[in-house]
C-alpha cells in the first residue's frame, strides 16, 4: 500500500533518514518507536505525502509521491488516515464537525452520513461531546475525537502519531482497543510510540511488528519487548 | 480547478465550506470600507469622464459648425459693408445660413458684462453675422480674402483659435478621468491582495488542517475568494449607490453655465455606474484568488 525505497530526508544540512525501505502489507499492525526527535513524525510524514523525500522514492497506492499533484495528495490523504501528535482540529467548530470535517471537505453529503457519524461518536465514547468545542475536551476526549476524524472516510490505512503521549494508561489502553478493532477490521496500523509497555499490550492482542529508528535507519526490533 | 466552477461556488455558496473558515471581525470591515469608498472616488471619476467626454463633443460639434463675422466700420459705411458681406456669405458654397443678430441678441451677448441698461445704440459696438455651415464645410481662407475685398471692416472669426486648446483640454480631463479609474481599480485590486493576504496568515492554522484532512486548494481556495468577493460588491454597491446620489444632488448647472455642462450623468450614462460593482466583483475574485493559491503553494 505504501513502499518507501531507500529513502533518505534531510533538514538544511542534517540528514535525518537514510536508506529507509519499507513495505507496508494490507492490514498489518505496524509499531513505530525511538527516542525522541529520531524522526518518528518525519518518517509519518513521508508516508502520507506531508513530506517529501530528498532521495530515494516513496509510493502510496502504485503512485510515486513525487509525480503527484497538489489534487492527488489531497486524495490521497483522503485514503490514509492520520490522528496527528497535536490532533490539529477547527477551535471554532464542534467535535462533531470536525470529525465530519474529512466528508466536508472532499464534498461528500454530511447529511447521508449523520447516522455513520453518531454511531463513529458513540463508538469513540463521545456521544455526549458531539456539540463540545475541542478545547473543551480533556486530553483523551482529544485523541479518541482524532481518531475518530482518521476513519470517518473509511480509510484503508491509519497512521497514528503518539496517540497515547498525554493520556493516561486506561485511556491509552481504550485507544489502543480501537486501533486494535481497526486492525480486525482489515485495516493497516501504523502507530509512532515511545511507549513499550502500550507495545507489549498490543502484542497481547495482535501479531504486530515493532520498528525501530535508530542512527537515522529503521530497524526491525526484536523479540525482546 | 476550474475557474468557472469557482465562479458558480462562489455565487452558490456554501454553508459547511462558509463555516470551515473561522469569521472575521474588523478586518471585513475594512474591506467593505475600502471597496466602498472605491467605489464611490470611482463614480466621480466615471462621471467625470463622461462630462468631460461630452464637452469636448459639444465643443467640437457645436462650435465648428458656426463661425462669427464681425464688422467694425465708420458709422455711415456700416449697413453698406454689412450688405456686401451678407452677399459674400450667401454666394459662399459651404454655408448653410447667414444671419445678422439683432440688436436685443447684442445686447444680450454683452449683458453679462456690461450690465443690462447698456445703451447699445450709442456705442460703436461692431455687427455681427452668425455664420452656420452645412456638412461640407467652406474655404474659409478663400472666404477671407473675399471679405477683405468686399468689406474691408469684416474679420471672420471661425472660432478654431480658441475652440482647438478647449476641445484638446477637455479629452485629456477625460483621459484623466479614465486613468483614475484604472488607477482605482489597480487600488481596490491591491487592497484586496493585501487583505486576503492578512486573512491567510491569519488563518494559516486552519488551511493546514483543511489541507492534512485532504482538502484541495480549490475547496480552500473558494472559502476565501467567496467572503472577499462578497464583501468587495456588497462595499462597492453602497459606495456606488452613495456616490450616484451625490451625483443627482448636485446643484444642475443650466443655461448660465450650459456650454460647460454639468458634471453628472444624462440619459442611459446612468446605468455607467452600475458597471463599478460588477468589476469590483471581478477583481476582488481574481485577487483572492491569485492571492489563495500562491499562499497554498507554499504548503504541501
Amino acid at each position: 500500500m505504501i513502499e518507501l525505497d531507500d529513502v533518505s530526508y534531510s533538514y538544511g544540512g542534517g540528514e535525518l533518514l537514510s536508506g529507509i525501505s519499507l513495505t507496508l502489507q494490507p492490514g498489518s499492525f505496524h509499531f513505530l518507536t525511538g527516542p525522541s526527535g529520531a524522526g518518528k513524525t518525519t518518517f509519518l510524514k513521508l508516508c502520507y505525502g506531508d513530506l517529501l523525500p530528498t532521495a530515494g522514492r516513496v509510493s502510496a497506492f502504485g503512485q510515486d509521491v513525487r509525480d503527484m499533484g497538489r489534487d492527488d495528495i489531497a486524495r490521497l490523504r483522503r485514503r490514509v488516515g492520520v490522528v496527528h501528535q497535536d490532533c490539529e482540529f477547527l477551535d471554532h467548530l464542534s467535535v462533531e464537525e470536525n470529525v465530519a470535517l474529512p466528508l466536508t471537505v472532499s464534498g461528500r453529503d454530511t447529511i447521508n452520513e449523520v447516522a455513520n457519524l453518531s454511531d463513529l461518536l458513540s463508538w469513540v465514547g463521545l456521544s455526549a461531546q458531539a456539540r463540545s468545542l475541542p478545547p473543551e475536551l480533556s486530553g483523551g476526549e482529544r485523541q479518541r475525537a482524532a481518531l475518530a476524524r482518521a476513519v470517518i472516510m473509511a480509510p484503508e490505512i491509519i497512521i497514528a502519531d503518539e496517540p497515547t503521549g498525554n493520556i493516561d494508561w486506561e485511556m491509552s489502553l481504550r485507544l489502543l482497543t480501537l486501533l486494535v478493532e481497526l486492525n480486525r477490521m482489515g485495516k493497516t496500523i501504523v502507530i509512532a510510540t515511545h511507549d513499550l509497555n502500550l507495545i507489549r499490550s498490543a502484542k497481547a492482542q495482535v501479531q504486530a511488528r515493532v520498528l525501530r529508528i535508530r542512527d537515522r535507519q529503521l530497524q526491525l526490533a526484536g523479540a525482546d519487548l | 480547478m476550474s475557474v468557472l466552477g469557482d465562479i458558480v461556488g462562489v455565487a452558490r455558496g456554501d454553508h459547511q465550506a462558509d463555516r470551515v473558515v473561522p469569521p472575521t471581525g474588523h478586518t471585513a470591515w475594512l474591506t467593505l470600507f475600502t471597496s466602498g469608498a472605491m467605489a464611490f472616488l470611482a463614480v466621480f471619476a466615471l462621471a467625470l469622464s463622461l462630462a468631460t467626454g461630452r464637452l469636448a463633443t459639444n465643443w467640437g460639434n457645436e462650435l465648428a459648425r458656426t463661425a462669427t463675422v464681425r464688422i467694425s466700420a465708420p458709422a455711415g459705411q456700416e449697413d453698406a459693408q454689412v450688405r456686401a458681406a451678407m452677399q459674400v456669405l450667401e454666394t459662399t458654397p459651404g454655408i448653410a445660413e447667414v444671419r445678422v443678430l439683432t440688436d436685443e441678441e447684442q445686447r444680450a451677448l454683452l449683458e453679462p458684462w456690461f450690465g443690462p441698461d447698456l445703451p447699445i445704440e450709442a456705442l460703436p459696438v461692431p455687427r455681427m453675422i452668425e455664420v452656420i455651415e452645412d456638412g461640407d464645410g467652406y474655404d474659409s481662407e478663400g472666404l477671407r480674402l473675399r471679405l477683405t475685398a468686399e468689406a474691408p471692416g469684416a474679420v471672420l472669426d471661425d472660432h478654431t483659435r480658441w475652440r482647438r486648446p478647449l476641445v484638446s483640454a477637455a479629452s485629456r480631463l477625460r483621459t484623466l478621468g479614465l486613468l483614475s479609474i484604472l488607477l482605482i481599480g489597480a487600488a481596490t485590486a491591491a487592497m484586496i491582495t493585501l487583505a486576503a493576504n492578512a486573512a491567510l496568515a491569519a488563518n494559516a492554522q486552519v488551511i493546514r488542517v483543511l489541507r492534512l484532512v485532504g482538502a484541495r486548494d480549490v475547496y480552500i481556495a473558494r472559502a476565501f475568494v467567496r467572503r472577499f468577493t462578497l464583501r468587495a460588491v456588497t462595499g462597492a454597491a453602497a459606495g456606488t449607490v452613495a456616490g450616484m446620489a451625490a451625483i443627482a444632488l448636485l446643484p444642475s448647472a443650466s443655461t448660465e453655465g450650459g456650454f460647460l455642462t454639468g458634471l453628472g450623468f444624462q440619459g442611459w450614462h446612468w446605468l455607467w455606474p452600475l458597471v463599478i460593482p460588477v468589476l469590483a466583483a471581478i477583481v476582488a475574485f481574481w485577487a483572492t484568488r491569485t492571492a489563495a493559491f500562491r499562499s497554498l503553494r507554499e504548503l504541501m
